[in-house]
């Protein structure tokens, strides 16, 4: 576990774990794709719509696993000062919002013709769209301070205050009254929805998750490069500098100094 | 066929949603690739620029 620690380890895990998760990803979301579209069956309320369900539920979900990732990579990162526990939290964000994103539209999509509206200012909806701004502030965080150790930790501690909005986004369906539906999958006493549509949900859910890991592998590869190519380009320019003040003194005194 | 890709009157916002969803989910790893192609030979130039001095 340690041993991760290290950048260049975790570059190589990850490199050779990589083709292995983007394939298992490729083929669970086509056979998810398979099922969602062709196989079940319209549902006997939301007709053809309940399609959008295979794609909105397992984003909302990726929404937020990828922020509690994140999350937990802060924690470590401001305990042990990890530099890989930074960029794989730096390497969330953008997958993190993208599947936030994806949550809020396709949501949006479905509400239009079953709630009869886009949008509503309601807890869930409301919490969700929050999560979306809290990615962007702490991408945007990142890149504001130029001294990367300090970015890593101010984003560390922005990210874990966010994170009080996660148990919001979850129990807002029971602790307020909303338009958006209670819990039917995750919740106790089982599943509340028929096999015919839980079936393509699930498959679909664990296709995201695995993509979710590829993503967050290839964009932590990533940061590790950009890592490694900013330490090489400082240490290069303090070489620079220290080469032109030695190269100036030797010209001074011997022609070939002058190279 | 065609019956299918109505969706029982609700294609646009089916169809819209899965478009976007693969928009996006496509769109983040193709320049996530890009990305990690100009970054690994950035560094490879530098190595050699490096190596010749």
């Amino acid at each position: 576990m340690f041993q991760l620690a290290n950048p260049r380890r975790f570059y190589d895990l990850a490199q050779r774990l990589e083709p292995w998760v983007w394939a298992i990803a490729a083929i669970l979301l086509s056979y998810g794709l398979y099922l969602g579209l062709i196989v079940s069956p319209p549902d006997y309320q939301q007709g053809e719509t309940v399609r959008i369900m295979f794609v909105h539920v397992p984003a909302a979900w990726i929404a937020m696993m990828a922020y509690s990732g994140m999350a937990v990579a802060s924690i470590s990162s401001l305990i042990w000062r990890h530099v890989v526990a930074d960029l794989f939290a730096k390497a969330s964000a953008p997958v993190g919002a993208g599947f936030t994103f994806l949550a809020l539209v396709t949501g949006s999509l479905w509400g239009r013709p079953m709630w009869g509206t886009y949008w509503v200012w309601d807890a869930r909806l409301t919490s969700v769209l929050i999560l979306f701004f809290l990615y962007l502030g702490y991408m945007a965080l990142w890149s504001a301070i130029e001294d990367q150790t300090k970015a890593a930790r101010a984003a560390a501690v922005l990210c874990l205050v966010g994170a009080i909005n996660l148990p919001i986004i979850k129990f807002s369906v029971d602790w307020w009254n909303t338009l958006h539906q209670p819990a039917s999958v995750a919740r106790l006493g089982g599943p509340s929805i028929h096999p015919a549509i839980l079936t393509p949900l699930l498959v679909m859910g664990i296709a995201y998750m695995v993509l979710y890991l590829a993503m967050v592998l290839q964009r932590t590869r990533i940061e590790i490069l950009e890592h490694r190519l900013a330490l090489a380009l400082a240490a290069d320019a303090s070489r620079a500098d220290r080469d032109t003040s030695t190269l100036s003194h030797r010209s001074a005194h011997s022609p070939e100094g002058a190279l | 066929m065609s019956e299918y890709l109505a969706m029982g009157g609700y294609a646009a916002f089916i169809w819209s949603a899965y478009g976007i969803s693969v928009v996006v989910l496509s769109g983040l790893t193709i320049f996530g690739f890009r990305r990690l192609d100009r970054l690994q030979s950035a560094l490879r130039e530098f190595d050699s620029e490096r190596g010749r001095s």
